[in-house]
């Protein structure tokens, strides 16, 4: 009986399932910001998989530093700091087509490891039926190009062409990320 | 710049099932072919949503009394312990559940097998977890449904849980099972878990729990990734 345990081992992951919208979806999911918030962006994309469909049952969740890389996280090295209207968090099931879209504001640099400074990102979950755990990528802005060339993560990874897909691009609305599961522009995908 | 030594969170890919699994058909094109990047824990991975209560309504507890009626179905009770894999309760952090109805038919439009929906049932439901890690739910036991994986399958009955922890390292979304059910052998959800870690997705029955010609009880205790013990990725 795990209780009486010291050191429990850790609970499997297993697939959301083709009825996540049921737990998962919240109205306001997608509003890391309030919609009328000026500085706000969308963040959008497709979810794709191995065959370039697009997946329509798939969950995309963020979490973030605010402008100025800050977390409302005790554990925040300046301690917390709730920025009003601000959630850091945010989902999005995907639609009919594969999209989703996310309303926030462009993070701050946060300080990474060995007194390195990390690019403006956020951390991305993917959660889909077919999906028995997690996939965790990120999101850095293209419009960050002299961040992103110091960024100890991006610079961790060798090939560029797999570096490019960490890479939103900015649009109109914002910034636009697709997800691509499996494929030769497969997304790089993190081991969290 | 100030030294602030921070520690990351244990990396537990043996109690996961893997990404590719044949046996899951779905898996076959969602599962990424290139090896996943190592990235270290930084404050982005070490802190997280910490949602709280601010996002529960009275009744999100108990699945019964949602609507006008009670629903169909055998009355229990789930409650348990979140904890980390260090031993220490995980408090205040949001359980969400979502699962089928008695009949094993979820109310969702892409559902449509042909057992009856419940008019007195949605199959979702929110807590927080207290100050000891401890959540309970009242619901109504689900059933099993078939599915096209393979020829005659069927899920064991189960309740989709997401827990969020307190930092992005922590996030999980599982699914809770029943003892003893006969449909294990031919599940893979199930099956694509390690031998020995297949057991902690299985609940125990709790006569303890139990409240006398009202409900059943069933306990699960679910353990999310605790911090290393030794400082890692120090800033200093």
């Amino acid at each position: 009986m795990t209780q009486a345990d010291a050191k429990p081992a850790t609970t499997p992951a297993q697939t959301v399932g083709p009825y996540l919208h049921l737990g998962l979806s919240w109205p306001d999911g997608p509003l890391v910001v309030p919609e009328d918030d000026p500085q706000g962006v969308w963040i959008h994309g497709t979810l794709y998989d191995g065959a370039r469909h697009p997946i329509t049952d798939g969950l995309v969740e963020t979490w973030q530093a605010d402008p100025e890389g800050r977390f409302d996280h005790p554990d925040d090295p300046h301690g917390a700091l709730s920025r009003a209207g601000f959630r850091g968090f945010g989902r999005c099931c995907t639609d009919a087509q594969g999209r989703y879209a996310i309303r926030t504001l462009v993070p701050g640099a946060v300080r990474g490891p060995q007194a390195t400074m990390q690019a403006p990102h956020i951390d991305v979950s993917v959660f889909a039926r077919g999906l028995l755990h997690r996939l965790v990528t990120r999101i850095y802005f293209s419009d960050q190009i002299a961040a992103n060339t110091r960024d100890p993560v991006l610079t961790s990874i060798g090939d560029p062409a797999a570096r490019a897909t960490l890479i939103a691009d900015a649009d109109s609305y914002g910034y636009r990320f697709d997800i691509r599961v499996q494929g030769p522009d497969e997304t790089v995908f993190f081991d969290v | 710049m100030s030294s602030s030594p921070t520690t990351g969170y244990v990396r537990d890919h043996a109690s996961h099932p893997p990404l590719d699994y044949p046996g899951y058909r779905s898996t076959t094109l969602r599962h990424p072919t290139r090896p996943l990047v190592h990235l270290p824990h930084t404050f982005t991975e070490l802190t997280g949503p910490l949602l709280g209560d601010r996002r529960l309504g009275e009744r999100d507890h108990d699945l019964t009394c949602q609507h006008e009626g009670e629903p169909q179905g055998q009355r229990i009770i789930v409650h348990g312990q979140v904890r980390d894999s260090g031993g220490a309760p995980v408090p205040h952090t949001l359980v969400e559940i979502w699962q089928a109805n008695a009949g094993g038919r979820y109310r969702h439009a892409n559902d449509n097998w042909p057992s009856p929906l419940d008019p007195n049932f949605t199959g979702v439901g929110r807590t927080v977890t207290d100050a000891a890690g401890r959540y309970r739910f009242v619901t109504i036991r689900p059933g099993a449904y078939p599915w096209r994986n393979h020829h005659n399958a069927w899920r064991p009955a189960h309740i989709h849980f997401s827990l969020f922890g307190r930092a992005f390292t922590q996030r999980l979304v599982t699914q809770m099972y029943f003892p003893a059910d006969p449909l294990f052998d031919q599940d893979p959800m199930w099956n694509s878990v390690p031998v020995d870690a297949r057991e902690r997705m299985l609940a125990r029955f709790d006569a303890q729990a139990t409240e006398p010609e009202w409900a059943l009880a069933y306990e699960w205790d679910i353990v999310l990734r605790g911090r290393e013990a030794t400082p890692f990725e120090s800033d200093t």
